[in-house]
């Protein structure tokens, strides 16, 4: 499954388990609008560093906040695994 | 139960001195000079008058009313944060002897029977001078490693212990933290004793909405944990607000977190203070480095720092003093310092915090105890053992996970139901930053030769 289509579904998944109602995922969603709080983007970086082996809040020194799903996706698809 | 009655100013006569003090919610406002000569607990303030009362309201602006009309009339204040299950709210009632719950929400479950005082619209305050003043204890919850919270008690003059006199120009202050904790209620208590504005966010508000309304009552002090601050960095609206100061406590501030903010706010002041509910304010950092100058652990002033095996240990009249309820529990040591179980370490002239000793698990500044998620674990019928412990995470700090072992391990059933069915249990059970965000079945958890579990250290 592509880096994307896993983010996508993961986000699905960590929504349903903590009982958010989501946003529809467009590209240009804001992250703090989407419905999602900061606990469950914490769960979601986890699950996506288990399953694409990559987590880049904290591979490199420069941090860079994503404040879009498309430059959050975008972090995970500069991020060598 | 009674306490001695005092002389010692409570924090209406703060609020009532300094004038000024404005809390303003989502669609409310109350001004400092209105709430001396008024009360929401019309008819009934002599009834709490020397009593244990549990400060269980929903919303924080509640909250902030009930606690500066009652401290000095009640004997004791427990504030709950506005996430605890009726089970845990048992406990804490039972424990801390309480006798009254103050709630703004009719028909809310509170886990034991108690007299409920909602709080009303204020009227006219008729008993002024007929009721005794006491030296009001003020009780914070903290985790515990039984299963229950454990009850940190602290006195007003400790509680402001870290607030210096009012600067010339008043601050607007808004948290993040939420005002019944430790960090939150130090910005509440800041606004009250040096008569600021306070921006309180509603519990229903957004995050855009909140800081929306920052950006227009002028905000110029700002609060809350560095997870606090990486979800506002996460958002569209960090550059709305242009604060002269913004302060990070409640978890480590790592450098990150610090650049990032530097970069944002090139104007303001970043401060990360070291404080918690037991060792209260320790200091304030603001060389926009992280960790903090080796020459405050030499220091012999207001607040002492010792290191001891790798730990941070405080003493100064900023601490709270005990445990309710729990004789066994020290929290002073026979020097009168508190471990914070902070783990420390000095390189060159700066020192460092490396995380919490094995143990205690910081999440978004929520302390948890592994214990008390093992117990919730351990009580499903086909559980052996459990172990939790945290794992590093760069929006929230930490993050719990478990290790179970089943209690068939050699035909156990299919897994996949008995992890379904342990996050059932821990979800109805505990508060979700509680809940293991992963559970692995192992085959058998170690343990110590003194019967404990093999914990990884820090």
């Amino acid at each position: 499954m592509s880096i994307r289509l896993t983010i996508l579904s993961q986000i699905e998944n960590v929504a349903a388990e903590q009982k958010k109602k989501i946003a529809p995922l467009r590209e240009d969603l804001i992250l703090t609008e989407s419905g999602l709080d900061s606990l469950c983007f914490a769960i979601l970086v986890a699950r996506l560093e288990d399953e694409l082996g990559a987590d880049p809040f904290t591979a490199s020194e420069e941090v860079y906040f994503p404040k879009t799903l498309g430059e959050f996706i975008g972090l995970y698809e500069q991020t060598p695994n | 139960m009674n306490r001695p009655q005092t002389d010692a100013p409570c924090l209406l006569d703060f609020v009532m001195h300094r004038s000024g003090l404005r809390l303003d919610a989502y669609g409310a406002t109350l001004r400092g000079g209105e709430i001396g000569a008024s009360t929401i607990f019309p008819g009934r303030r002599s009834e709490l008058a020397g009593r244990s009362v549990l400060i269980g309201a929903d919303s924080q602006f509640a909250s902030a009313r009930a606690l500066i009309e009652l401290d000095g009339l009640a004997a004791r204040l427990v504030i709950c944060p506005p996430d605890f299950s009726p089970r845990r709210l048992a406990s804490v009632i039972a424990q801390a002897g309480i006798d009254a719950i103050v709630s703004d929400r009719a028909g809310k479950d509170f886990g034991a029977d108690r007299p409920i005082y909602p709080c009303e619209d204020p009227s006219p305050v008729d008993d002024e001078n007929r009721l005794p003043r006491f030296a009001t204890q003020w009780v914070l919850p903290t985790s515990g490693t039984t299963g229950a919270p454990k009850l940190v008690a602290h006195r007003l003059e400790r509680l402001l212990g870290a607030i210096k006199s009012a600067p010339e120009q008043r601050p607007i202050w808004a948290t993040f933290y939420d005002i019944r904790r430790y960090g939150g209620l130090q910005i509440f208590l800041r606004a009250c004793v040096t008569g600021a504005r306070l921006i309180l966010c509603d519990r229903e508000e957004s995050l855009g909405d909140y800081i929306a309304r920052c950006a227009e009552a002028g905000v110029s002090h700002i609060s809350g944990t560095p997870s606090h601050w990486r979800r506002l960095l996460m958002s569209p609206h960090a550059g709305l607000i242009n604060p002269k100061y913004v302060r990070l406590s409640g978890e480590i501030a790592d450098r990150a977190i610090l650049d990032a903010l530097r970069a944002v706010y090139p104007a303001a002041l970043i401060a990360h203070a070291y404080a918690s509910t037991e060792a209260g304010v320790g200091f304030e950092v603001t060389d926009g480095r992280e960790g903090f100058p080796a020459a405050l652990l030499a220091a012999n002033g207001e607040v002492e720092l010792r290191l001891c095996d790798g730990s941070l240990h405080v003493r100064s009249k900023r601490t709270a003093t005990s445990y309710i309820g729990r004789d066994d529990l020290k929290l002073l040591d026979d020097e009168g310092f508190v471990d914070t179980d902070d783990i420390v370490e000095q390189r060159g002239d700066r020192c460092f915090f490396k995380g919490r000793r094995a143990g205690v698990i910081n999440i978004g500044g929520l302390k948890v105890h592994p214990e008390e998620v093992e117990q919730v674990i351990n009580e499903h019928r086909d559980v052996r053992m459990s172990r939790v412990s945290a794992r590093r995470n760069p929006i929230m700090g930490d993050l719990i996970v478990a290790e179970v072992a089943a209690r068939d391990a050699e035909a156990p059933r299919e897994s996949g139901a008995l992890e379904a069915e342990i996050f059932e249990l821990c979800r109805a059970r505990l508060p979700r930053h509680m809940v293991p965000v992963t559970i692995r079945f192992v085959p058998a958890i170690d343990i110590l030769a003194s019967g404990k579990l093999a914990r990884r250290h820090a």
